[in-house]
C-alpha cells in the first residue's frame, strides 16, 4: 500500500472500471440488521418523571435510562425524587423465608395462657387437632399455585391389601374438609358437603364432594378448610371438656368427640405428610405429647378392629371366642412403642371387653412410634412393620393387620 | 363459604373474644399474625431466638391487654405491627447499649444509626407486605425477577404506562419507611396508614 499517497485507495484500485463512478445509495442502516446508532431520546418532563420508578429499579431501556439521567442534571424536583426512589430500592429484601418453627406456636400460646388463664380453654383432647391444622396451614402457605395440582396418592389398607386413590394436593384438602365435616355436623355446624353422600362415611363423603365440584379443587379450598378447623376448635372449647363423650357418627361406626378430634389430628398429620412428599417439603412428626395421644387412640381401637377382622374371617379365632366375658382377663399382646411419644400398652386379644392382662401376655412387639402411626395410616404394610417381636406369631400378625385396617381413605 | 369476616369486623370480634378469655381466639390471632410479628422482629434484631422472644411478648401483651387495642383507630394488623416494632426496637437498643457498655465505649451515634437502620428496614418490610397487591407484584417482577417495565407490563397484562405508574407508586410508598416515626409506617397508635 502506498502510504505516501493519502488518496492511494483510489490509485490502488486493481480494476477501476468495475467501480461505479457514482456510488450507489448506501444501504439503509435499518436494513442491515446491525444495531442502530441511537439518537438521544428527547422526552418531556412529564414522561421522564413517570419513568423514575422504572429507572430506579433499572427496568428501562438504555435510551430511556440515558434520557432520564440527562434530565436529572437539570431538574431538581426529579433529581430529588430519583434519589429517594433509589434509596427505596435498597429497602427491598427478599421476603423472610425463615419458616416459623411450628413448636413456637405451642410455646407462645402456653406462655400466654400461663400469664392469663383462659376463661374458655381449649380441651386438652382438642389441642393436637389445633396444632396439626396450624402446622398444615403453614405448609400450605408456602406452596405455589401449581403445586396445588401436584398429584398425591391417598393410600390405605382395605383389610386385605394396600389400596390407593389418586388426587391432588387441593383434593387432599377437600378430603380433610369433608371428613372434618363429620365432626362439624355432629356439633351442629354447617356441613361443607352440599350434596349429601350415599352413606355418611369418610370415603363416600369425599367422593361426593369431588363429584359435586364442576372443576378439580384448587387452592381456594384452603379458606373453607381452615375456617372450619378454627370453628371446630372454637366450638368444642365452648362446649367444654365434658362434650368429649358426644358421639360422632362416621357412617359405619362412631367415635366419642374426644377421640374423633384426635383421629382428625392424626389424619391431618398423615395427609400433611402426603402433601409434603408430593411437593418435596420436609415435614416433622407431631409434638411427642400429641403423638402419644394418637398412638394411644390407635392402641385403644385395636381390640374392636381385631374382633371385626375375626368376624370377617380375616383373623384367626380367639382362644375362646365370645366366651371371655367383659371385664375378665384375657390373652394380651404388649406393643412397646419406642421413640418420643411412645410407651407401652397391653392389648386384649380375645374380646374388646376383655381385660388386658400382664399375666396372660402371649406376645411382645417393639415398634417405633412414627412407624406405628404409618402402619395405622396404611402407609406401611403389616408384613414390613415390626422391628422386634417375640411370642405368639399368629397373635402378632393379627394385631399388625388390625392396626393397618384402622386406616381408611 | 366466602370470607365473610372483612378486617374491621374480624378485628372487633377478635378483640371481644380475647377480652372474653377465649383460648381458641388466641390461637387464631397467632395463626393470622405470627409470621408478620416474627418477620418484623427478625428484621430488626437479626436473630432467631430474639425474634421468638419478641413474638412471645407481643402475643402475651395482646392476650393480657386486649382492651388496649381500639378498633376505631385502625386495623388490628397495623396495631400488632406497631407493637412488634416498638418492642423489637426497644430490645435492640437494650442489647446494643449493653454491648457498648461491655466494650467500654459509648459510641451512641453508631448505636442510633444501627437502631435507625433496623427500624427503617422493618418498616419497609411492613410497607411491602401491606401495600396493594398490584403494586407489590409489579415491584417483585421488576426487582426480584429482573423484568424491565415493558416485560412487567406484559406479565401483568397491563399497559406500559400502568406498569411505570405502579413501579413509581410502589417505590414512593416504600420510601416513606425513611420518614421518622410516627408519620412512617407502622403508625404509633394504630393510626390509619
Amino acid at each position: 500500500m502506498n502510504s505516501a499517497n493519502p488518496f492511494g485507495e483510489y490509485d490502488d484500485d486493481p480494476d477501476p472500471h468495475n467501480a461505479p463512478r457514482i456510488p450507489v445509495p448506501r444501504t439503509s442502516m435499518e436494513d442491515t440488521g446491525l444495531p442502530l446508532p441511537t439518537p438521544p431520546l428527547i422526552l418531556e418532563h412529564r414522561v421522564l418523571k413517570a419513568l423514575l420508578g422504572a429507572w430506579a429499579l433499572a427496568a428501562c431501556s438504555p435510551e430511556e435510562t440515558a434520557a432520564v439521567e440527562d434530565h436529572l442534571g437539570g431538574c431538581g424536583a426529579c433529581a430529588d425524587e430519583a434519589l429517594r426512589l433509589r434509596e427505596a430500592v435498597g429497602l427491598l429484601h427478599p421476603p423472610e423465608t425463615l419458616d416459623l418453627d411450628p413448636a413456637l406456636r405451642t410455646r407462645v400460646l402456653q406462655a400466654c395462657l400461663s400469664r392469663r388463664p383462659p376463661r374458655i380453654p381449649v380441651p386438652s383432647w382438642a389441642t393436637p387437632y389445633d396444632a396439626e391444622t396450624a402446622r398444615l396451614d403453614a405448609l400450605l402457605q408456602d406452596i405455589g399455585d401449581a403445586e396445588w395440582h401436584a398429584p398425591v396418592r391417598l393410600r390405605w389398607f382395605d383389610g386385605k391389601e394396600p389400596t390407593s386413590r389418586r388426587t391432588t394436593v387441593a383434593g387432599v384438602i377437600a378430603h380433610l374438609l369433608t371428613v372434618d365435616g363429620l365432626v362439624a355436623v355432629a356439633l351442629g355446624l354447617d356441613d361443607p358437603l352440599e350434596t349429601p353422600a350415599d352413606t355418611p362415611t369418610p370415603a363416600a363423603r369425599t367422593e361426593a364432594f369431588w363429584r359435586a365440584a364442576h372443576f378439580p379443587p384448587t387452592r381456594s379450598v384452603r379458606g373453607p378448610w381452615r375456617e372450619q378447623s378454627h370453628n371446630l376448635v372454637r366450638t368444642v372449647a365452648f362446649a367444654g371438656g365434658g362434650s368429649g363423650r358426644l358421639p360422632v357418627p362416621y357412617g359405619e361406626f362412631e367415635l366419642p368427640l374426644r377421640d374423633s378430634m384426635l383421629d382428625r389430628a392424626f389424619e391431618t398429620w398423615v395427609h400433611a405428610g402426603d402433601i409434603a412428599d408430593a411437593v418435596d417439603y420436609p415435614y416433622e412428626p407431631p409434638a411427642p405429647r400429641h403423638l402419644h395421644a394418637m398412638i394411644d387412640l390407635g392402641a385403644r381401637m385395636l381390640p374392636s378392629a381385631l374382633t371385626a377382622r375375626r368376624q370377617a374371617g380375616l383373623a384367626a379365632p380367639g382362644e375362646t371366642p365370645h366366651l371371655v366375658p367383659a371385664g375378665a382377663p384375657g390373652r394380651s399382646l404388649r406393643p412397646e412403642i419406642e421413640g418420643l411419644g411412645g410407651g407401652e400398652w397391653l392389648i386384649p386379644l380375645d374380646a374388646p371387653g376383655a381385660l388386658a392382662s400382664a399375666d396372660r401376655e402371649v406376645a411382645h412387639v417393639a415398634l417405633d412410634g412414627v412407624e406405628f402411626c404409618q402402619l395405622a395410616a396404611g402407609h406401611v404394610s403389616p408384613e414390613e412393620a415390626a422391628a422386634g417381636q417375640s411370642g405368639d406369631r399368629e397373635a402378632i400378625r393379627d394385631v399388625l393387620f388390625a392396626a393397618a385396617s384402622l386406616s381408611r381413605m | 363459604m366466602a370470607r365473610r369476616d372483612t378486617p374491621p369486623r374480624w378485628d372487633r370480634k377478635m378483640q371481644q373474644r380475647l377480652a372474653r378469655g377465649e383460648a381458641a381466639a388466641l390461637g387464631e390471632l397467632y395463626d393470622r399474625f405470627a409470621s408478620l410479628v416474627h418477620g418484623l422482629a427478625h428484621r430488626v434484631l437479626g436473630d432467631e431466638q430474639a425474634a421468638d422472644g419478641i413474638t412471645r411478648e407481643v402475643f402475651a401483651h395482646v392476650w393480657e391487654n386486649p382492651e388496649s387495642y381500639d378498633p376505631k383507630q385502625g386495623p388490628l394488623r397495623s396495631w400488632v405491627a406497631t407493637l412488634t416494632h416498638r418492642l423489637a426496637v426497644q430490645r435492640l437498643r437494650t442489647t446494643e447499649t449493653a454491648a457498648l457498655a461491655q466494650d467500654g465505649t459509648d459510641d451512641t451515634d453508631e448505636l442510633e444509626r444501627k437502631v435507625r437502620r433496623a427500624s427503617v428496614a422493618a418498616r419497609a418490610d411492613y410497607i411491602v407486605t401491606s401495600m396493594p397487591t398490584p403494586l407489590r407484584t409489579a415491584l417483585e417482577l421488576a426487582y426480584f425477577q429482573r423484568r424491565d417495565y415493558r416485560q412487567t407490563a406484559a406479565d401483568l397484562g397491563v399497559t406500559a404506562d400502568e406498569a411505570r405508574r405502579r413501579l413509581r407508586l410502589g417505590l414512593q410508598l416504600l420510601s416513606t419507611a425513611h420518614d421518622a416515626a410516627p408519620s412512617g409506617t407502622p403508625p404509633e397508635q394504630g393510626g390509619t396508614r
